[in-house]
């Protein structure tokens, strides 16, 4: 068995295999598959100050090797979900991060105070890319003095480990990175979906209630990989890297091109078992090519 | 409800219906838990890469000795035409029972009408059997286009009494399902009324009980891509706001759904 440990900062992950947010609820609804404390780290629904009822239906196409969705952060709110929700889930025996959205800096900044007084809880993803939603979201994540303004706030009044999920939506992702980690981000968290469409020709209507979606699934690995690559390239901090990763060989390349740590996202709406494959595909890999711990293929691309 | 589960079946019958529909009897080697009428399944559809998401498809059928589950298919595009097109022996993958609401079953006694349209009849199977073994008699009311769209119809007469509506009027009454005179005998009313099918059919039939005060239970089909409540994406305005399909139901009083039926 290879060491599957990995560190952010001073917290260890069991293994580098977490679940990104908006594609894994709580965590209890895989309870019947497998128990979700095998993970490396849950990232939870995006959380916003208030409840939110989300976008329209329809929210969701499927698109070749993908699909796009459109839900628009539905959640119950900061309040009742520390409250009634992570209670619940705080028994996994894995790190669990609130993914923190909002609309504006200091709704950003309420959500994380609040979390900011449940010590167990280790980190959050700041989330400053969520195409779905009109106000803010991607919008912070798509300029530099917005991420900047939106990191430097939180980091103020947040003690645990910030990592902020960047837009892919963007013409410089680096630029963007770099400006995170000035402002204090303990890592980074990459891609969040890729803005797209689908129209239904035969009703000559767009297919989503919104029109514009976010793409996920294989279809934009290629995208992800390039911009994970990037970005290690480009910053000191850790990566967690995420787009499209379907099985253990996909989660090795996003290690390889650079990143710490892995988000399973779309894979697990198909195969709710698929995080637990893949941490045995990785740790297969790895006695197969002779590494004692994942930590030795981290960025170790040859080229 | 029971567990959720992931599963290979093989395919065991592959019987074609009609150009469109075929029914597809799967079976495993696992005891298949107890499933409730509206309760479905997501299918993982191989072999084609422009399918990239299971397919959902309600229960029509369970046979617990055998292990076996049936389902009725639509050939309606890349996945359920591949779907439709497999032989005996070929592995499924299927992930089941989803849906935490089901049907209810009405008190002895109750006069029960069971409408569908489509493939929306699937579930209605399953219903009335396990009506039937809740001493319930149940009465079905299908539509269709026309003659060679109405299929089954001998599994359905076997577990209660059937009418028809076509639309060309090749069989039973002509029109669509609220034209049924069944529905119009305002002498012998039924005190409950389950519906799957079309999302206007099912909304003038909610409008039709809604009058008459008749319970009614409608069973959704809205897209999703996971089933078991993480994507969010099926969603349905009801009166506790946006509510998943696949968690919250897929059967619904009409009373919790914020359809547009009042007069």
């Amino acid at each position: 068995m290879a060491d599957l440990r990995i560190k952010i900062k001073n917290l260890e992950f069991k293994n580098p295999v977490m679940t990104a947010s908006g594609t894994y609820g709580f965590g209890e609804e895989f309870e019947d598959y497998y128990n979700p404390g095998i993970l490396g780290g849950i990232f939870v629904k995006g959380t916003t100050l208030e409840p939110r009822q989300g976008n329209k239906y329809p929210r969701m196409a499927e698109t070749p090797s993908g699909m796009l969705n459109a839900v628009g952060l539905q959640n119950k709110g900061v309040d009742f979900i520390l409250e009634n929700t992570y209670p619940r889930i705080k028994k996994y025996d894995t790190n669990i991060f609130i993914n923190v959205s909002g609309s504006k800096v200091e709704d950003y900044v309420i959500v994380t105070e609040k979390i900011n007084e449940i010590k167990s809880i280790p980190g959050i993803e700041l989330n400053i890319s969520c195409p779905n939603v009109k106000e803010g979201g991607m919008a912070f994540g798509t300029s530099c003095p917005s991420a900047a303004a939106v990191v430097k706030a939180v980091r103020k009044v947040y003690d645990g480990m910030l990592i902020v999920k960047l837009s892919p939506n963007v013409t410089d992702i680096t630029e963007i990175a770099r400006v995170c980690e000035a402002e204090g981000a303990d890592g980074i968290s990459l891609i969040n979906t890729l803005l797209g469409m689908a129209i239904n020709a035969q009703k000559r209507k767009p297919i989503l209630s919104t029109v514009t979606g976010g793409l996920s699934g294989p279809a934009v690995k290629p995208v992800a990989l390039r911009m994970v690559w990037q970005v290690y390239n480009a910053v000191k901090i850790p990566i967690i890297g995420m787009g499209g990763i379907m099985n253990a060989t996909d989660a090795i390349e996003f290690i390889l091109a650079g990143a710490t740590g892995v988000q399973v996202g779309t894979a697990n709406f198909i195969d709710p078992m698929v995080c637990p494959k893949i941490i045995e595909g990785i740790n297969n890999y790895l006695e197969r090519h002779g590494f004692k711990s994942v930590t030795e293929i981290i960025g170790a691309l040859e080229y | 409800m029971a567990k959720k589960l992931v599963l290979d079946f093989k395919v065991s019958e592959n019987r074609r219906l009609n150009s469109e529909y075929v029914v597809l009897t799967v079976k495993t080697d696992e005891e298949i838990p107890s499933i409730t009428a509206g309760q479905f399944a997501e299918i993982k559809v191989d072999g084609n890469a422009d399918v990239f998401l299971r397919r959902p498809f309600s229960i029509q059928d369970v046979d617990y000795n055998n292990n076996s589950l049936k389902f009725l298919i639509q050939s309606v595009g890349k996945g359920t035409e591949t779907l439709c097109n497999l032989s005996v022996g070929s592995t499924l993958n299927i992930l089941f029972p989803l849906g935490n609401r089901g049907f209810s079953i009405a008190p002895k006694e109750s006069r029960v009408l069971l409408i569908g349209g489509g493939c929306g009849i699937a579930p209605l199977m399953l219903l009335g059997k396990q009506l039937l073994a809740a001493g319930v008699k149940p009465e079905f009311l299908l539509g269709a286009r026309d003659i060679s769209a109405l299929t089954q119809t001998e599994e359905y007469e076997a577990i209660g009494k059937t009418y028809y509506t076509t639309v060309d009027g090749s069989k039973g009454t002509k029109g669509f399902v609220i034209h049924h005179p069944v529905l119009w005998d305002e002498s012998n009313q039924f005190d409950m009324i389950y519906t799957c099918g079309p999302d206007a059919m099912m909304k003038a039939v909610a409008k039709y009980a809604a009058k008459r005060n008749i319970e009614c239970e409608a069973s959704l089909e809205n897209t999703m891509a996971c089933g078991f409540g993480v994507c969010l994406c099926c969603v349905t305005e009801s009166v506790k706001g946006h509510v998943c399909v696949c968690t919250e139901g897929p059967v619904f009083n009409i009373k919790d759904l914020k359809w547009q039926i009042s007069e």
